[in-house]
């Protein structure tokens, strides 16, 4: 079957500004990242959908210990996206050097960060980030 | 299919070793071997956990290696098994399946890893390929990472302060290290305070040093073997009584990731197979990679109502001579948590416990043992049910 949206084609979306994800044309649930099929129902018959890019701070962490290829500190968290789907990124616009308060529920604009190819990456890589409102 | 009974295991110290990783498991796997009254020509699979060899030794395809090594006959398959951390009891499961389906008599499971080799940058990054490389992997996650999040958001949704908390996580790294003391394979064996948790450096924010269970070096295996053929081997088998397995998709897929729905299914799996329940296990070896995670376990595998394991440990609930004894080997935190070995450290410390052979750590009495094995994004829990 064709793919109704690959991780490249939405890392493409990020790029021009667009969170693009599926909306479910069965149980009209939104999957975002994207995968084959609905994430709620399992239906294939899903159509490419752009979501509002806003959502919720559920829970975060400040990565202290990076992996190799990451500067720490920096900020990890989950949202809650308005279209109901959670999308991991990285809060910027903080200081994780200092003290974090603490921004659960916070209401955050997904944007995004291009990370150069590297080691094991399969090429360039497009990480979601979360900017406070 | 037919009941299958475990006849031997063997397991290494986990720590830091000069020995390669086919070396350590064929140490492991031959002391299994002897235990079992068999010889290696005697098997006829191997099921092999591995999670990281090709990063760690630049070797790939351990397991005929490791068979070999062994002098298992040419016409045994060797298998390596990967599930992340969870590897070997993918393995343990997978060789049970062989035996009591009746197409195997012997196979041989286990794990190996030697995570030390990588050092602390490399080995962060490979663990997180445990995670989904394109949509979470370029945002930095880590395992402690992604466990940091679990405990804020556990604070959040009980009502219990980040404070209260974290107290009653050290208290769970202080019960595994009292634990890895009496343990003389244990990476650590020293006792540690509260203080010595809440004093250390913060790897995820809020987890600190001691919260995490260190990187490892270390092997451990099993002999399966049919009822019949146990009954042969040896005068004290322990039973495979039920088996689970389950799998999920990435951490932003699961969403309230204070409840691992992995593990609940693997867990009602294998308490259906055994037609037990959770009040019926008297010791457990479950996935303490991090504080917060015994606590999140000791909820999913129904020992505890959900919000209610951070409290049992602060109640001693979980201590050996408590209700339900957790990790007395002392768990990944203090025994040391090998990756593709662990889930086969955690069947022999379940063994032993049942044949009353761990002296000081022993739980007095326990005929039904259970482990408890996570790997990766909360993706794959395996859960196996052992009794006498």
């Amino acid at each position: 079957m064709t793919y109704p949206l690959t991780h490249r084609q939405y890392y493409e979306g990020l790029k021009a500004g667009k969170l693009l994800g599926l909306k479910c044309k069965n149980c009209g649930s939104y999957t975002v990242p994207p995968k084959i099929c609905c994430a709620e129902c399992g239906g294939t018959d899903v159509e490419v959908a752009q979501l509002s890019g806003r959502g919720e701070i559920r829970t975060f962490t400040v990565i202290r210990v990076a992996p190799e290829g990451f500067k720490a500190p920096y900020i990890v968290a989950l949202a809650e996206l308005e279209e109901g789907p959670w999308l991991m990124g990285n809060v910027d616009g903080l200081d994780p050097a200092n003290t974090v308060e603490d921004i659960t529920g916070k209401k955050v604009k997904v944007g995004h960060r291009v990370i150069p190819p590297t080691n094991y990456t399969a090429g360039e890589g497009v990480a979601v980030t979360f900017l406070l409102e | 299919m037919r009941r299958v009974a475990v006849v031997g295991v063997g397991m290494t110290k986990f720590g830091s070793s000069d020995k390669s990783q086919v070396e350590m498991f064929s140490d492991a796997a031959m002391e299994a071997i002897n235990e079992s009254n068999i010889r290696a020509k005697d098997i006829q699979a191997l099921f092999l956990g591995n999670g990281l060899g090709d990063f760690e030794e630049g070797q790939m395809n351990m397991a005929p290696m490791c068979a070999a090594e062994l002098g298992m006959p040419m016409d045994a398959p060797a298998t390596r098994v990967e599930g992340a951390c969870a590897s070997a009891s993918v393995a343990i499961r997978d060789a049970f399946m062989w035996v009591a389906s009746g197409f195997y008599d012997i196979v041989l499971a286990g794990g190996t890893e030697r995570a030390t080799a990588m050092g602390t940058p490399l080995a962060t990054r490979t663990f997180a390929m445990g995670s989904d490389s394109k949509y979470e992997g370029f945002n930095g996650i880590t395992f402690p990472g992604a466990f940091a999040m679990v405990a804020r958001l556990y604070a959040n949704k009980y009502g219990i302060s980040l404070e209260k908390l974290k107290e009653r996580m050290a208290m769970v790294a202080v019960k595994n290290h009292k634990n890895g003391v009496k343990n003389p394979l244990a990476q650590f064996q020293k006792e540690i305070t509260v203080e010595t948790v809440l004093n250390s450096f913060i790897v995820a924010d809020p987890l600190q040093l001691f919260d995490c269970c260190p990187f490892s070096d270390g092997a451990a295996a099993i002999v399966l073997a049919s009822e019949e053929v146990a009954k042969r081997l040896t005068d004290k088998p322990v039973y495979i009584l039920g088996v689970g397995q389950a799998s999920n998709g990435p951490l932003y897929r699961q969403k309230d990731i204070t409840r691992i729905r992995a593990r609940e299914a693997a867990a009602a799996q294998a308490y259906k197979m055994a037609g037990l329940t959770p009040a019926d296990i008297d010791v457990c070896e479950l996935h303490d990679c991090f504080t917060i995670a015994e606590i999140v376990a000791s909820e999913g595998l129904g020992f505890f109502a959900f919000g209610k394991g951070s409290e049992a440990v602060e109640k001693g609930e979980t201590a050996i001579g408590g209700r339900i004894p957790i990790n007395p080997s002392g768990g990944l935190k203090a025994k040391g948590h090998p990756i593709g070995a662990t889930g086969a450290a955690q069947a022999y410390e379940i063994v032993k416990q049942l044949r009353g052979e761990c002296g000081d750590r022993q739980v007095k009495g326990a005929r039904v043992g259970m482990t408890d094995t996570l790997g990766g994004d909360f993706a794959t829990v395996v859960n196996i049910i052992y009794g006498i």
